[in-house]
């Protein structure tokens, strides 16, 4: 049976007004079972409020090779963050 | 010694516990069978699943057993209860004791069994007995995700390759001439139906095969034809797996009594 499983991944939103989280992976025939797969493995412990599947062959991910290319670029730009600038003393916010 | 309404009162506790103990033995045997596919489920997934219905399944036995033991004279723990018992004292039908052969079976099984129990838990929520009405709240949900589960695999076996819709409809034909008992209500007393107490098992046969009926006919699975078996669990009188289920169920508990973790 195995064989004709296929694998999705599992979203689990642990609270309302939080987003879904990916907590894991689970084999399911369809997305009805995966759903059902899902609950039982991951909100036994009432871990969740709401979950997705998602078919895993439809996630587009980075690859470890373009790791480089993709994040380092942002190592050294620390003006993208806020805290990098100084808010002048006459501003009021 | 006694008065006429003390003896009223010791017959009405003896006939709710026996009713008792037909709803928590149920729950106790199918629990077993069910626990007994961990590890061995055709996905690692389903086996979450089974132990998860399994739990659930033992959950409404813990709660059941020792309201059962409390009415007895003398009182007696859910331990006594599910591991001191002998065969003719367990009040269990014989549908959920039977083994548990492959999946489709175990399938067909748990779609009988909580279609069963989804109407038994629904009307016992509004039970005068306030015990069996705060099981029922906890069990209602409970057996519902079971009702689900057996329903969305019979589904996908009847309705799938021609190897599974053959071994989907011989488990149903194996299992349908236990369903009778579940329906029986002649040894349940009256006067628990008349007193709100009990539901009429006879009362949850029509609901609970319509609903069936609806999942065999979208899994193209035929109703079986079958004449009903000669059950009499209720009665104590059990099949021949019961005395096997019992020597594993209950090895460790006689073997080393008091044992604890």
């Amino acid at each position: 049976m195995t064989q004709h499983s296929d694998l999705w991944e599992v979203f689990v939103r642990p609270r309302r007004g939080l987003a879904h989280v990916h907590a894991g992976s689970i084999h399911a025939t369809d997305a009805a079972m995966a759903l059902r797969n899902a609950r039982d493995v991951y909100t036994r412990r009432q871990e969740g409020v709401s979950l997705w599947v998602v078919p895993a062959a439809q996630i587009t991910a980075t690859s470890p090779d373009e790791q480089d290319s993709f994040f380092d670029p942002a190592a050294d730009k620390t003006y993208r963050h806020p805290t990098f600038y100084e808010v002048p003393d006459d501003l009021h916010i | 010694m006694t008065s006429t309404s003390d003896a009223v009162s010791i017959s009405g506790r003896m006939s709710l516990e026996n009713y008792v103990l037909a709803l928590a033995d149920d729950a106790l045997i199918a629990s077993h069978r069910l626990t007994e596919w961990v590890a061995r489920a055709p996905q690692i997934e389903e086996d979450i699943a089974l132990g998860n219905i399994a739990l659930d399944l033992l959950g409404q036995a813990r709660l059941l057993l020792p309201y059962a033991g409390s009415l007895g004279e003398p009182a007696r723990t859910e331990d006594e209860l599910a591991y001191l018992r002998d065969e003719r004292m367990f009040r269990n039908v014989s549908l959920v004791e039977r083994e548990n052969g492959d999946f489709a079976v175990t399938m067909a099984r748990l779609l009988l069994f909580s279609a069963y129990q989804h109407e038994l838990y629904g009307r016992l929520l509004g039970s005068t007995d306030p015990t069996l009405a705060a099981v029922s709240a906890k069990a209602a949900k409970e057996v519902a995700y079971h009702r689900d589960h057996a329903e969305q695999w019979v589904r996908r076996l009847g309705d799938g390759t021609a190897e599974s819709h053959a071994r989907m409809q011989a488990a149903l034909d194996a299992e349908w001439p236990w369903v009778d008992e579940l329906f029986d209500g002649t040894w349940l007393d009256p006067a628990l139906v008349a007193d709100g107490v009990a539901v009429d098992p006879a009362d949850l046969a029509a609901p609970a095969l319509a609903w069936v009926r609806d999942v065999l006919a979208e899994a193209t699975l035929a109703e079986p034809e079958v004449r009903p078996a000669v059950s009499t669990g209720r009665d104590g009188r059990h099949t021949e797996a019961m005395g096997f289920l019992l020597a594993e169920m209950q090895h460790l508990a006689r073997s080393h009594p008091g044992a604890a973790w």
